[in-house]
This record gives structure tokens, C-alpha cells and sequence, in this order.
């Protein structure tokens, strides 16, 4: 009987996702001592209102970027830290179509699903150029992307002419608002539609697998047929895409295109959801909802800290830890010195069960 | 003819260099050309890319040193951050003396180098996350000790800032008076540890086990050379030049923010690769670095000169720069496979 319940308890911690599900948790349980109100919600204006809505609300330029660095991750075995800058790239091309060029418009001067096709195209081009040098020049994905890392905002800033572009046209406030009456916020839709889709291309046709082959090993996956390059090119054609919807959203949300604020930080935010996911970031195998709960457990953890009165300068100087914490858990020195560690300890109790024999 | 054969045959790297220090030139003398009523001609301007440099080329010397052993180090603008605003802090708030500015600086940079010098050595943490980590956690650290800009009024700090060393050659004024051209103390430490590290690399012990290791990991543990403690060593040594560097930059600004030197990491990774360094370790000379961190100075004064661009350029051209130089060694590189 004992033994069957030590093997249940096993099964459940050795599933993929139970240490994200337990690390969220615990996030939201400091949460709810914090913050009495956190579950409650209420209905204000017509729209919900409420801490974990609100939660769920802002973590979604996350969870869409977690989504495209994930398949970065597994494919390439490394990170795309331009997407805060390609989100800005992405808002800038948007918000100038839509202004016609000037700094701020109150009525569209194109229309919208002009400029929101130029501007994820834009951002689909920028992934393509990381994933050139990636796939095609072999550079470690890190320093491509810290091309544009540095260079993207700069892009945006020439895109904008150095301002901040305003869009003042309420329908445009719907992606990053509400649509109409329906009172949940709109880029939580957005969120649930990128991951159903990609979800369903990766378990529908054989990309997924394909990701996985080429990350855990691109020469054998090349050998047996797979076109290794084409394969991790495109993982980072995806995650531009994704940025650039990440982009849209941000920058719908306060109507312009801020090339300086928008996205800022969140390449390490994605990096670190994808770490607390369980994903290893030296690639290969992946979960992409492990990627999703993490991106929510670090808004939640961000909301946290925010309501502990941390500013939002300050929020690196703690994720930067936690990401550090993980990555050590993670690395194959500490899991093969906690395993010597069992060892020894397990020959001590036999020797000890010796003894007393 | 043997011997000949040997001497006019360059490999990858050495080209590299070579075009590295012909762009230099070439740049240089468009800008002499193209900017000559602006002074560019003048001594003064050579002088003036090391007089605001200094700072860079310190830390391009430890960022170089990292990328031998086929790291990286993404925290270098953040740690020069945090030491400017640690050291304005410590003498104007709490009234610390220069030299004690000077023991904290170097303190941060050896303190960040130590950690991720341990994470990435002795746990087998890929370098671009430790260091991803250090860049937030340094800024972050920045905005803890203030949001506000501090400028250093400390009279010993600005004595060592202002100093003028004046040197033999000149211009001459419109006038016809002689202006002797002038650089800082900060230009002279620069200098200093260009050629320390230069002569490091290249004579010692350690030097040459950070280009073993670089080269091929595997086979330098099987020589008998310590891979972790080598590799920990780097990024000691990159911490501290860090930090020196970091003093040399807050010598130069005499002020303190959050936001300052940001992107100072990519300068430093592009002055190395332009400078002939392989991103993949094992190749890269100090020399050439300074012949980076040159251009990165020559690209920016022609900016600030041409005056109607905006300095959102000088990160352009530069990131261009990079990329057009990583295609380039990837050439090489697979030029070298081929053979």
C-alpha cells in the first residue's frame, strides 16, 4: 500500500508541467496573504475588474512572446532577445501607417488591417534576418539577436521620426480594450487564439517534432532528412511574427507607439518563462503550456512585487535572481551533485540497516 | 623561397585585422576630407576618440578576453552603470573620499565577475544568460540606489578629471596661436592596461590557456590545463576591467544615472568582433580591439559632426557594422572547413 502511494506521489512530481503549476501556485498563494482581495471580481462599468483579471490581462503580450521564444528555445538552443525591440519595430510601422505620418491623428489615415498586415510582416522580417544568422551562418543565436537587441529600438525611432505617434481613434483601442459590451479584456482572447493556433500546428502536422529533433540535434536530424536549417530559420521567423502581435497589442493599449517604452524588458521575462515552464534552454524537448503558465506566473510574480511597493526599475534586480536560481537548478553540475548527494545518503542508510542487522 | 611562402600567407584572422585597420583608415580620412573646416584634421580629434573612449576600450579588453574562452559578457553596460552611480553616490551622499570611489568601482566589477565567473565555470551555465542576468540585475541595483541623476562635485575626484596632460604636438588657432593638444589621466590608464593585457595574452601562462581553452575546451582538459579555474579567472579579470573601466566612463560623465551607458555592451562585443575576435573563442588579439573600439569612435564623431543625424545612427551604422563583420568571419570560417 505504501509503496503504491510513493510511486503516485512520483508520477505527479515527474510530470512536465507539475513544477510550473507548483511554482504559480506558490506565487499566487503569497498573493492571496498579500493582497486580501486578490480572487475577488467584480463587475465596474460593465467590464470585470479585479486583481487576477487583471493579471491575466496584462500577462498577454507575454504569454504570445513565451510562445514564439519557446519554439526558439527547443530549436536553436538559444533566445531571441530582440523581441522587446521588435514589438516597438512593430508598434512604430503600425501606428505611422494609421497616423499617415504625422505625430498624432484622430481619425485613420489608412486602413487598419493594412497596417496591422505591414507591421507583423515587419516583424515577421526581422525574425527572418535573426533567423539568417542563426540557421544560415551558424552564429550563436545570442549575439544575432543582440543585433537588433540594440538596434531595433533605434529602428523604431527612425520609423517614428523620434516622437511618440498617437493614435486617437477608439476603434483602435479594441485589441488592447474591450470589443463592444463583452466585458472580458480583449488581449486575453488574443493570448487563448495565438496559443490554440500554434498549438494546433504543432500537434496537428509534424513541426513540433521537427523542433525537437533538430534542437536535441541538428547534424543527426539533418541526416536523416530534415532540413535543419529551414526548420530553426523559421522557429524565428515565428517568433518575430509573434512579437509583432505582442507589438500591436502593447501599443493598442495607450493608443501610440512609444519606440522607447514599448516591450521594454520583456525579453527577460519571456527568457524567464520559458525557463520556469521546465524547458531546458540548452533546447530540445519542449512544452509550450509550461511556457504559458510561466509567462502567467511571472505577471502574477511582477503584480506581487508591484503591490510590495517594488518600483518598476527596480523589478529586474528580483527576476534576475530568480532566473539565476533556475538556471542553476537546471544545470547538469547541480542535478549530478544532488544525485551523488542521494547516492551517499542512500549507501549511509544501508550501511547504518547493516549494522543494526 | 620555403620561408617566404610561409611569411606572405595570412589565415583568417590576420585578414580580418587587416581590414579592420584599413577601414579605420579609410574612415578616418573620408571624415578629414569630408569634415575639414570642422576641425576634423586637427590632432585634437584623434585624441579626442581615446579621450571618449577610454572608459570602452578598458572594458572591449576584458569583453575580448571573455569571447577568447567562447563566452560572452552582456553585463558590462549595467555594471558600468552601477559603479558611476554607486561612486557619485558614496562621495556626494555620504561623503566617501575619492580613493574609496576608487576601491568600490573596483569592487562591483570584481564582486559581478566573481559570480558569473562561477555560474558560467564551474556550473556549465551558458555565459549569455548569467550575463542577461547580471546586465537586469545591474541596472536594477542602479535604480535602487537612485532614480535621480548625481552629479560628483568631489574636488579630488574632478581634480583627476580635469587634469590636462598637454602634449608636444598642436594646431594652430585662427590666430596664429599655438593650441597644444591635451589628453586625460583616463587616456593614459587606458593605455596602461591595453598594453598589460596585451603582453598578458600573449607571454603568460594564463593568457595562453585562455587561448587553449577557447580554441577547443576538450582537448586543452586533456593537456592538463584547468578549464573551470581559467575560465573563472576571465571573467575575473573582465569583472575588474569592468569596473575600471566603469571609473574611467564616470571620469568622463562626472554624473550618475540609471540610464547611463546603455548599450555600452554591444559597443564592447562589436569592438571585439570588429576587431577580429571569433565570436566561437579561440581567436582575437587586444590590438585589434583597439582598432574596434577606434571605429566605434570614429563612426560616432562623424555623427556629431555631420550634426543633422540623429545619434540613433551611431548604434545603426555600428550594429551594420557588426553584422556585415560576423558574416564575414562566417565566410572565413567555412572557407577554412573547405580546406
Amino acid at each position: 500500500m505504501r509503496m503504491n502511494k510513493s510511486f503516485d506521489i512520483k508520477r505527479i512530481t515527474g510530470m512536465r508541467l507539475f513544477m510550473p503549476i507548483v511554482c504559480l501556485l506558490a506565487v499566487l498563494l503569497i498573493n492571496v496573504i498579500t493582497t486580501p482581495g486578490f480572487f475577488k471580481i467584480s463587475v465596474n462599468n460593465g467590464v470585470l475588474y479585479g486583481y487576477i483579471i487583471d493579471v491575466i490581462n496584462r500577462a498577454s503580450e507575454l504569454v504570445v512572446l513565451a510562445v514564439g521564444m519557446t519554439l526558439v528555445t527547443a530549436a536553436s538552443g538559444g533566445q531571441d532577445i530582440s523581441v522587446g525591440a521588435v514589438m516597438a519595430v512593430a508598434a512604430a510601422i503600425c501606428c505611422q501607417i494609421l497616423s499617415g505620418g504625422d505625430v498624432s491623428t484622430n481619425a485613420f489615415q489608412n486602413p487598419f488591417v493594412l497596417a496591422a498586415i505591414v507591421s507583423l510582416l515587419g516583424a515577421a522580417l526581422c525574425g527572418a534576418f535573426n533567423g539568417f544568422l542563426v540557421a544560415r551562418l551558424n552564429i550563436q543565436p545570442m549575439v544575432a539577436t543582440l543585433i537588433l537587441f540594440t538596434a531595433g529600438r533605434g529602428i523604431a525611432q527612425l520609423i517614428t521620426k523620434g516622437q511618440i505617434t498617437y493614435v486617437r481613434v477608439e476603434s483602435y483601442k479594441l485589441l488592447g480594450g474591450y470589443i463592444g459590451k463583452c466585458p472580458i479584456p480583449t488581449p486575453i482572447f488574443a493570448a487563448v487564439i495565438v496559443i490554440g493556433i500554434i498549438h494546433f500546428i504543432l500537434k496537428k502536422t509534424a513541426l513540433g517534432l521537427y523542433i525537437e529533433s533538430v534542437g536535441i540535434n541538428a547534424t543527426a536530424s539533418r541526416l536523416v532528412g530534415l532540413n535543419s536549417t529551414m526548420i530553426k530559420f523559421l522557429t524565428y521567423v515565428i517568433c518575430g511574427f509573434m512579437a509583432g502581435i505582442a507589438g500591436l497589442i502593447a501599443s493598442s493599449r495607450i493608443y501610440s507607439a512609444d519606440a522607447n517604452n514599448i516591450g521594454l524588458n520583456l525579453e527577460m521575462d519571456a527568457i524567464l518563462a520559458v525557463a520556469l515552464g521546465g524547458n531546458v534552454l540548452g533546447g530540445g524537448k519542449f512544452s509550450l503550456m509550461g511556457s504559458v503558465i510561466g509567462a502567467y506566473t511571472i505577471q502574477a510574480l511582477t503584480t506581487t512585487l508591484y503591490a510590495m511597493n517594488v518600483s518598476a526599475d527596480q523589478l529586474p534586480v528580483y527576476k534576475a535572481i530568480v532566473v539565476v536560481v533556475i538556471v542553476t537548478l537546471q544545470s547538469p553540475v547541480f542535478k549530478k551533485a544532488v544525485a551523488n548527494l542521494k547516492i551517499k545518503r542512500s549507501t549511509k542508510k544501508l550501511a547504518a540497516e547493516g549494522g543494526n542487522q | 623561397m620555403n620561408k617566404l611562402k610561409n611569411r606572405t600567407k595570412l589565415n583568417g584572422s590576420s585578414y580580418l585585422l587587416m581590414i579592420t585597420v584599413l577601414l579605420f583608415i579609410v574612415m578616418y580620412a573620408a571624415g578629414m576630407i569630408a569634415f575639414s573646416g570642422k576641425g576634423f584634421a586637427k590632432p585634437q580629434m584623434f585624441l579626442n576618440l581615446f579621450i571618449s573612449n577610454a572608459g570602452l576600450l578598458v572594458i572591449a579588453m576584458g569583453q575580448t578576453i571573455v569571447m577568447i574562452t567562447a563566452g560572452i559578457d552582456i553585463s558590462v553596460g549595467s555594471v558600468t552603470a552601477l559603479v558611476c552611480m554607486a561612486v557619485a553616490n558614496q562621495m556626494e551622499n555620504h561623503g566617501a573620499n575619492a580613493y574609496v570611489a576608487v576601491a568600490m568601482a573596483l569592487g562591483i566589477g570584481l564582486a559581478f565577475g566573481l559570480v558569473q565567473g562561477f555560474l558560467v565555470a564551474y556550473l556549465d551555465i551558458q555565459p549569455f544568460i548569467v550575463t542577461l542576468a547580471g546586465m537586469f540585475f545591474g541596472r536594477g541595483m542602479t535604480s535602487m540606489i537612485s532614480t535621480e541623476m548625481i552629479s560628483i562635485k568631489n574636488e579630488t575626484f574632478l581634480k583627476w578629471a580635469n587634469y590636462k596632460i598637454y602634449l608636444p604636438i598642436g594646431s594652430y588657432s585662427k590666430r596664429g596661436n599655438f593650441l597644444p593638444a591635451y589628453i586625460y589621466p583616463t587616456v593614459v590608464i587606458a593605455l596602461i592596461v591595453l598594453v598589460v593585457i596585451i603582453i598578458v595574452m600573449k607571454y603568460t601562462k594564463f593568457g595562453r590557456s585562455v587561448y587553449a581553452i577557447g580554441g577547443n575546451a576538450q582537448s586543452a582538459m586533456m593537456m592538463g590545463l584547468n578549464v573551470r579555474k581559467t575560465k573563472l579567472k576571465a571573467y575575473l579579470l573582465d569583472g575588474f576591467l569592468a569596473g575600471v573601466g566603469g571609473f574611467l566612463f564616470c571620469l568622463n560623465s562626472c554624473s550618475g544615472f540609471v540610464e547611463q551607458a546603455k548599450g555600452l555592451e554591444m559597443d564592447a562585443i562589436s569592438s571585439a568582433v570588429i576587431g577580429g575576435t571569433l565570436l566561437s573563442g579561440g581567436v582575437g588579439a587586444p590590438f585589434g580591439t583597439l582598432f574596434g573600439v577606434l571605429i566605434k569612435g570614429t563612426i560616432s564623431s562623424l555623427i556629431t559632426t555631420q550634426g543633422t543625424l540623429s545619434s540613433w545612427w551611431v548604434r545603426i551604422t555600428l550594429s551594420a557594422l557588426l553584422c556585415f563583420f560576423i558574416v564575414l568571419q562566417s565566410v572565413f570560417a567555412s572557407m577554412k572547413k573547405k580546406k
